[in-house]
């Protein structure tokens, strides 16, 4: 084979094995997609999601899972705003009051990579141990504390990385014209709203799958918690407790579970994509 | 009027300050609140028997973490090779090769596994993976087998780090100037020479700490591995054995370790491993990433 023969054979090979990869990759898209809603689709009714369940979620054969519907609606609700409120000041902090070389800027951003990196179960048995220091069972605000303590770090991660590319000329006009950096952070919030948005979605999409924490923190219940000190079911756990059960009832609520769950956070990733996208273009 | 303005100004840089630093310091916080934690039971046994000792015995108090030790890396390890070859040939043809077209299908797809919930996973490898693994694989080597083995919680794994590592791997790969591609394309070089000699070797280190990053996700993920690993205490002797990582050992545990002396320290020194291992790896890796990052400006 002369050179350029051979050059053009391994060029084909390698992008052969690219396609493949990317073949795979949709694969296992379209597969985990496809067992979720045709088993979901088939377990799917009406009574499902308006209804608790009857006689225990583990025995009972009646009612669907309207308990964990509105478990998970409450510790994401509460644990968005409580990571919003906490994070948004953050990254201001980060991106207007310390300068881009900051030190502390770099330690933290680091500190908040590693936060992400954390396991959602070392959350959960942290969470756990705080909880009895403070004499806490598992309840609702178990949840929302352990549940927020997960999503800090994606929110600072995701708004900072919006807030980063935002161009310091803008900050050094609003500082010109004589305003603090307090009132700067007005023309900040107004550019970056989009990043905030992004990272809202992305954030409620990992609280409201992640089983591994809730599990320690909020615990499971038949019924709807009415104070915060009482157990609260969850979506994700409502799969996990479900599916190993040996009533075929049960299970059914396990796959109409799972595809609610699947919906809600495909709708989020959806919407994420298109904050993006839209936004993106008019910025400065 | 003016100093009002000053005042509320430094209120909210206070303020801002106080939260930044409380927000740092949880990572010192959990490390300290998980090592008060363990403290019993390290005192108790040596830090190398716990480590190294194959003898898990709650109600004797016999406490050794090998089991659930080599689980987690055979586990991890499995998962990364299949995860790697396919995120990285997807990245490459990204970044490299497609037209804004192909980006367009391919980049959805991929945040809809990134977004998936691990308990989804775990559902999709009970009914998948675990079937397709005792009829169809196991057949051929062992005469028996659940499905619920190292292999399937491997499987199950790879996928879930898949969009993770081809994120990373495009933000590396796109960190390379584009003159260095253009010096090589013009030399005469086809383009997946230009990828292996120029940016592969010029990205290597970014690579190795998206992997290392990738391995510290994979070895905390709890539900899905906990569903298809098959939950039998003992060291794996091949990916179609049963096992038994420490994360699904924490989550299987956490109702019943109050009872038994010992048993909750023991399952917060398991916690304790994972988060020191998961800090370091995940230190290691970002300092390497934000290095490139700042070469490039």
């Amino acid at each position: 084979m002369s050179i350029a023969r051979k050059k053009r054979f391994i060029e084909t090979v390698a992008k052969i094995f690219m396609w493949a990869a990317m073949f795979i990759v949709f694969g296992f898209v379209i597969s985990v997609l496809w067992t979720i809603f045709s088993k979901g689709c088939k377990a799917m009714s009406w009574d499902m999601i308006t209804k608790l369940p009857g006689g225990g979620f583990y025995i009972g054969k009646e009612g669907g899972f309207l308990n964990a519907i509105v478990g998970s609606l409450y510790i994401v609700g509460a644990s968005t705003v409580l990571g919003l409120l906490i994070s948004i000041p953050v990254v201001f902090f980060l991106n207007v009051y310390l300068t881009k070389d900051s030190k502390l800027a770099y330690v933290a951003r680091m500190a908040f990579d590693v936060l992400f990196g954390v396991p959602s179960i070392v959350y959960g048995a942290f969470g756990f141990t705080i909880m009895i220091y403070f004499g806490l069972r598992t309840s609702l605000l178990g949840g929302i504390i352990v549940i927020t303590l997960l999503i800090i770090p994606i929110f600072i991660r995701t708004m900072d990385e919006a807030t980063r590319n935002f161009p310091r000329d803008i900050l050094d006009a609003s500082f010109a014209l004589g305003a603090t950096r307090w009132e700067t952070l007005k023309v900040v919030v107004r550019q970056i709203a989009p990043g905030i948005a992004t990272a809202t979605l992305l954030s409620i999409g990992r609280a409201i799958g992640d089983a591994a924490s809730v599990m320690f923190a909020a615990g499971y219940t038949d019924s709807i918690p009415t104070s915060l000190s009482q157990p609260a079911a969850t979506l994700p756990l409502a799969v996990f407790f479900q599916l190993s059960s040996p009533i075929p009832e049960v299970v059914d609520r396990a796959y109409a579970a799972a595809l609610v769950l699947t919906i809600i956070v495909f709708v989020l990733s959806i919407c994420g994509r298109f904050i993006t996208n839209r936004f993106s273009k008019n910025k400065v | 009027m003016r100093k009002s303005r000053i005042i509320k100004d430094k209120v909210a840089h206070g303020t801002m300050f106080a939260l930044t630093i409380i927000a740092i310091l949880m990572v010192v916080v959990i490390a300290i609140g998980l090592y008060l934690k363990s403290a019993p039971v390290l005192e108790n046994k040596s830090l190398w028997s716990l480590l190294f000792s194959s003898e898990w015995r709650p109600m004797k108090g016999e406490f050794g973490f090998l089991p659930f030790i080599m689980g987690t890396i055979w586990v991890t390890i499995l998962a990364i090779l299949i995860a790697l070859p396919i995120s990285l040939l997807t990245a490459i043809y990204l970044t490299e090769y497609s037209k804004p077209v192909v980006r367009k299908f391919v980049f959805p797809a991929l945040d809809i596994l990134a977004a998936l919930p691990s308990v989804i996973y775990g559902v999709w490898g009970v009914l998948v993976i675990v079937p397709w693994i005792s009829q169809h694989v196991a057949p051929h080597f062992v005469e028996f087998s659940t499905g619920y083995t190292v292999l399937a919680a491997g499987i199950v794994l790879g996928v879930m780090v898949i969009p993770l590592l081809v994120s990373l791997f495009i933000e590396v790969f796109s960190s390379v100037p584009t003159d260095l591609r253009e010096a090589s394309l013009a030399l005469g070089a086809t383009r997946w020479q230009t990828t292996k000699k120029v940016v592969i070797r010029k990205t290597l280190p970014g690579i190795l700490a998206s992997t290392v990053l990738a391995i510290s996700r994979a070895m905390g993920e709890t539900i899905a591995v906990l569903m298809v690993c098959g939950c039998v205490i003992g060291i794996p002797k091949g990916i179609l054995d049963a096992c038994y990582p420490i994360p699904a050992l924490i989550a299987n545990n956490y109702g019943e370790m109050l009872s038994m002396p010992f048993y909750e320290s023991a399952l917060m020194f398991a916690a304790l491993i994972l988060f020191v291992v998961v800090l370091v790896f995940n230190l290691l890796s970002r300092i390497v990433l934000y290095r490139l990052e700042n070469a490039e400006k």
